[in-house]
């Protein structure tokens, strides 16, 4: 068990999402970055799925309550255990008692805390993930605070074996996901729905401009600023199932993306949808950062995915190894 | 253009296809050609309700004369695949609005159903009246969407349609019985609405602990009775 000690708004258990919800008109939820979250399990030997605390206010301070291995991954931060200093993208056995302290990340907005058996709340609805909305899932359905006692799996791996090492993370593993020197970062996404209903002006503008990410972006949506895109005659929608990643353009002309904990369905035209292997990259993109759009094609996106799954499999490879020293 | 096929309502007439379109490598939306009505809707749903097994397939979401398909992996052939859809679309017969019979209780107007005399007064009617009209209608779920066990009903009387609130009512209880547009609703969580209050039910639309956990389904029916007023 850990004890959460500081804990600002909306830090949440998260796992990878709950699947097959939707016709029920439950959002999958799931941690913002996909990619974090399964690495710090293969870290640690845990299921990929296990769930962990997706840390994006901080600074974030828990207490292990038992001695347990945890690992960081996700954005680039500073922490401390029990004032020794703990490196991201790292795995390492806490004792009882100490204290974990994380600090506003350098770069990306989410951290990843997790921990040897996972989070051990109920599954509610096949998942761990907290449907905030709705208040389910996670624990009690709501954001951690101070003096909550989240309860941990028992621990698949021997005490005594080795966990004291790192990964090397994804944007940096991963050609062609390093950081622009320009600071924007390039997301592909595919055209959608409606792609062809605007002017090729608007489509022009869609691609050229470095939209930032508006204040006004949480889990469930990245609202983007930086050039207005409208079409010469409304299109009239009806409600239709979206998914994360889909980028929308309401009347007034700004592009809302929807991530995670977005609505399930969606009624606005759809101009592009960003592919799976570019949503964990833009799940670490903070308000007030700058994004722009690349565009793939179908098989390009499906391809794309594959140095990530790789990425992933060579990780846990690796870290099995490193744990049997 | 394709030719229908017998089961089709519309034998012999030239129809158009649905539309299909990839939202990213994970999911595919279907939509009906034409205006809404039940039966494109009904076809909606017996086209869910065969991709719900197909391989692949993680589930189907039943939209506004839509459904979207969300897959495990990235389908192989896409070209195979919305080919398929669209011969399937064109040989199913539609799904009759044979879900279950869901009765609501409503206590209309109060604290709760706090829109009821904006909603009279637009429509020229006492309060009254809107709550006979309302609680006479038999109602369709048409989908399930936006937010857990919120069912999309058709089949409001046009004299009490009511344009959504530009500024949403910032904490509508769950249960609310509600207007927006052409359509009513039962809200099923507390949440900021924009739909127009009449009432409230005390029923759970939605209940995680289930294996269902929303009480409306597509294809469902639904009938609101009066269980009290307060005017």
């Amino acid at each position: 068990m850990i004890e959460i000690l500081a804990s600002h708004a909306f830090n949440t258990i998260q796992d990878l999402g709950r699947r097959g919800a939707r016709r029920f008109g439950v959002s999958p939820s799931g941690a913002m970055d996909p990619v974090a979250l399964e690495a710090g399990n293969a870290l640690l030997g845990n299921d990929g799925d296990a769930a962990s605390i997706e840390v994006q206010t901080f600074p974030f301070r828990l207490r292990f309550l038992a001695d347990m291995a945890f690992a960081l991954t996700g954005a680039d931060h500073d922490a401390t255990l029990a004032g020794r200093t703990v490196p991201p993208w790292w795995c390492m056995r806490a004792s009882a008692g100490d204290i974990l302290t994380i600090a506003s990340p350098r770069r990306g907005a989410r951290v990843y805390v997790a921990f040897e058996g996972g989070i051990d709340v109920p599954r509610v609805l096949g998942s761990r993930s907290t449907h905030l909305r709705a208040g389910f899932g996670g624990l009690e359905g709501r954001p951690l605070q101070a003096g909550d006692i989240v309860p941990t799996g028992s621990a698949r791996n021997d005490a005594s074996k080795h966990v004291d090492f790192g990964a090397e993370p994804p944007d940096m593993a991963i050609a062609g996901s390093e950081p622009a020197e320009d600071r924007v970062l390039r997301v592909r996404v595919m055209r959608a729905g409606e792609h062809i209903l605007f002017s090729e002006a608007m489509r022009a503008t869609f691609w050229s401009t470095k939209w930032k990410i508006s204040a006004r972006s949480d889990r469930g949506g990245y609202r983007l600023t930086g050039s207005k895109l409208t079409l010469a005659a409304p299109v009239e929608m009806r409600s239709h199932g979206v998914v994360a990643g889909v980028v929308q353009v309401p009347p007034a002309g700004e592009p809302i993306i929807q991530m995670s904990d977005a609505n399930t369905a969606g009624g606005y035209p759809k101009i592009a949808a960003v592919i799976q292997a570019d949503l964990w990259r833009l799940g670490q993109a903070p308000p007030g950062s700058f994004i722009a759009f690349e565009e793939v094609g179908y098989q390009d996106a499906v391809a794309a995915m594959a140095p990530v799954t790789s990425y992933l499999a060579g990780l846990r490879a690796t870290a099995d190894l490193y744990r049997a020293l | 253009m394709s030719i229908n096929h017998h089961a089709s309502p519309f034998v012999g007439v030239l129809e158009k296809d649905p539309k299909i379109s990839l939202i990213g490598t994970l999911a595919m939306l279907v939509e009906a050609p034409g205006e809404f009505d039940l039966v494109q809707q009904g076809r909606i749903w017996a086209l869910a309700d065969a991709l719900s097994s197909w391989p692949n397939v993680q589930e189907a979401v039943v939209g506004v004369t839509n459904v979207m398909l969300a897959f495990e992996q990235p389908p192989d052939d896409i070209d195979a695949l919305g080919a398929s859809l669209i011969e399937l679309w064109h040989r199913l017969a539609p799904r009759n609005a044979d879900g279950k019979l869901i009765e609501i209780p409503v206590v209309y107007g109060g604290e709760l159903g706090f829109d009821l005399p904006a909603v009279a007064a637009r429509a020229g009617l006492l309060e009254r009246e809107v709550i006979r009209i309302h609680s006479e209608g038999e109602y369709t779920v048409c989908a399930i969407a936006s937010s857990p066990g919120f069912g999309y009903l058709h089949g409001l009387d046009p004299r009490i349609y009511m344009p959504r609130k530009s500024v949403p009512s910032l904490n509508m209880r769950a249960g609310s019985v509600t207007i927006g547009g052409m359509q009513t609703g039962v809200a099923a969580l507390d949440s900021p609405n924009g739909w127009n209050a009449i009432g409230w039910a005390p029923v759970a639309m939605f209940d995680p602990r289930l294996e269902q956990p929303s009480l409306m389904m597509p294809g469902d029916r639904v009938r609101f009775r009066i269980d009290r007023i307060e005017l």
